[in-house]
């Protein structure tokens, strides 16, 4: 079984344990493509990202799958359901936590889950249950008594989350989940989230942070004018993406001009941030040879002296940059 | 079909929390057709049997269709109506559950108004019962008929000024505040093309037990066919703006 999928739009898989399965699905709006023939699917259990940059066709894709968005062409299935044919049955198992926090203004936090889940068709006996206990797990009981548009951007976010765990998914859909919230936050949330992976809810996850995407998701799509122009488990995106490395000196009293280093054998690329020389190479074993000797010929200290592979968001923007 | 139906309710009792205290909604739903009513009843020194189903229907149109202004429009501004198309029902319990929320608002406008009536008028309503059924009826069909204007409006900032178009000239041309004998024939037949004319006819039939010129049978009808069309027409629109 094939696992990792590089510029190609083609879908390679036939897994059994695929839930979300998109096939060719294009968006257009007039003239402008958002999204174009995109394939992929998303296993059962799994944290999948979903990134690109801004316009990239991101939540495009997600509305579409959430039925927020009418398809252009292609298909997608979820559990099985046409999410056109069946969007019934899609929007029974899914839960989605859309881009803005956008529960009701005038209903109390309380009010809000309650209502969500008589939406859903929770039995009226474990509507409340579940709305306190989603309240208690999201930090949220002192506020339920307190209309939503007077709680904080971060506190609005968390009761945007739990109403959508009102009626247990079996898919979550969030559209940039931490947009706004502080670091706190944000670790409660990723923390949540693993949880939820843990009790075999698959997540769809669309985010514009590329390194927490990177530590959390099991497989990652890259999308990038509508295009999926990578797919993969993390590391296999590195180790794919990534043959180079970076090399970072500091020299004493002053660093060498950057010209200088970029005729260095070995070098690809060279860049200079506030002082910290970044030398992208094939070769790192060279360019610590060059770098020393010229050291040397100029009697220059080494202050500092670090080789490392590409960050995740180096990684990111280098896949986007070369599609 | 029912479970359809226990959400519209659900949807109409959210709305009800949300909007019924909403400034758009007592101001244009509540007071304005009670001090309307009010204005005419002191400058005519009482309400005619002639003039009260006129109140009552005005009353009515305007309690159900303020409110579907403010709840949907409001809703569409911030996003939140979305949360319902995120919901497993139907596009018609979505436009009947925006109704509902509107008919409750279109009866508690009437109360006031039908007490008025029934202290400044000379004579009591002719037929109780069928005033019942048909202020009912009138209610939920104006209630479709905002619903569905309001998903029409594109740019929410716009509401009150496009329903306020759209209500004031019926007003006027609806057989409410002047008899629709005494117009031209052109404005004669654009009062026909109007909702309103068969609301307050049918009221003003069960009401004094005559009509100007849309025998009752036909005016309960239109009323009834207008109300489902309606909401019809409001869920293929609420269908057509997804994007």
């Amino acid at each position: 079984m094939l696992n990792l999928y590089f510029r190609g739009d083609d879908i390679l898989e036939n897994d059994n344990a695929c839930v979300i399965v998109v096939e060719g699905l294009t968006k257009k709006y007039g003239d402008l493509v958002a999204v174009k023939e995109i394939n992929f699917c998303v296993r059962q259990g799994e944290i999948f990202g979903f990134l690109g940059p801004n316009g990239a066709g991101k939540t495009s894709t997600v509305r579409m799958l959430c039925g927020l968005t009418k398809i252009t062409s292609g298909k997608a299935k979820i559990y099985g359901y046409d999410v056109v044919q069946n969007h019934k049955n899609v929007k029974r198992i899914i839960g989605v936590v859309p881009e803005s926090s956008n529960l009701y203004w005038d209903l109390t936090c309380l009010d809000n889950l309650l209502f969500c889940g008589e939406m859903f068709g929770v039995p009226r006996e474990e509507r409340l249950s579940r709305a306190i206990k989603l309240l208690k797990s999201f930090g949220l009981w002192d506020k339920r008594n307190v209309k939503f548009k007077n709680l904080s951007k971060g506190l609005k976010r968390r009761l945007t989350i739990a109403a959508a765990l009102i009626h247990n998914p079996k898919i979550l859909f969030m559209d940039e989940p931490t947009a706004g919230l502080d670091v706190f936050s944000k670790r409660m949330l990723w923390n949540k989230i693993l949880k939820l992976k843990e009790n075999g809810v698959t997540i769809f996850l669309t985010t514009h942070n590329v390194r927490e995407a990177f530590e959390i998701c099991d497989r990652i799509v890259i999308i990038n004018k509508g295009r999926i122009v990578a797919l993969g488990r993390p590391w296999e995106l590195k180790r794919a993406f990534s043959p180079k490395g970076i090399v970072e000196a500091i020299f004493h009293p002053r660093n060498p001009k950057v010209e200088e280093i970029s005729r260095l054998r070995g070098v690809i690329g060279v860049v200079e941030e506030k002082g910290l020389l970044k030398i992208i190479t094939y070769d790192a074993v060279s360019v610590l040879e060059e770098i020393a000797k010229l050291a040397k010929s100029r009697r220059l200290d080494i202050y500092l002296l670090n080789v490392r592979g590409l960050d995740a968001e180096e990684l990111f923007m280098k896949i986007v940059g070369d599609s | 079909m029912f479970g359809g139906i226990e959400k519209a309710f659900y949807i109409a009792k959210k709305d009800l929390k949300e909007y019924y205290m909403k400034p758009g909604t007592i101001s244009w739903g509540l007071i304005f057709p009670f001090v309307f009513s009010l204005a005419f009843m002191i400058r005519r020194g009482g309400m005619s049997v002639w003039l009260a189903p006129g109140m009552i229907s005005l009353a009515l149109f305007f309690g159900s269709t303020s409110m579907s202004a403010m709840a949907i429009v409001f809703e569409r501004r911030i996003d939140s109506f979305e949360r319902l198309l995120l919901f497993p029902i139907s596009y018609v319990c979505i436009a009947l559950g925006k109704s509902l929320s509107s008919f409750v608002l279109g009866i508690i406008a009437l109360i006031p108004v039908l007490i008025l009536a029934e202290i400044f008028t000379s004579t009591p309503p002719l037929n109780p019962l069928l005033l019942m059924v048909c202020v009912l009826l009138a209610t939920f069909t104006s209630s479709t008929f905002g619903v569905l204007l309001s998903f029409l409006i594109k740019d929410p900032s716009q509401t009150m000024t496009i329903f306020n178009i759209v209500r004031f000239p019926m007003m006027f041309l609806s057989n409410v505040i002047i008899p629709v004998n005494t117009f031209p024939q052109i404005l004669k037949i654009i009062s026909l093309l109007m909702p309103l004319t068969y609301i307050t006819e049918a009221i003003r039939y069960s009401y004094s037990g005559i009509y100007d010129i849309i025998p009752p049978y036909m005016s309960l009808s239109v009323t009834a066919i207008l109300g489902i069309l309606f909401l019809y027409l409001s869920s293929l629109v609420i269908k057509r703006n997804i994007p």
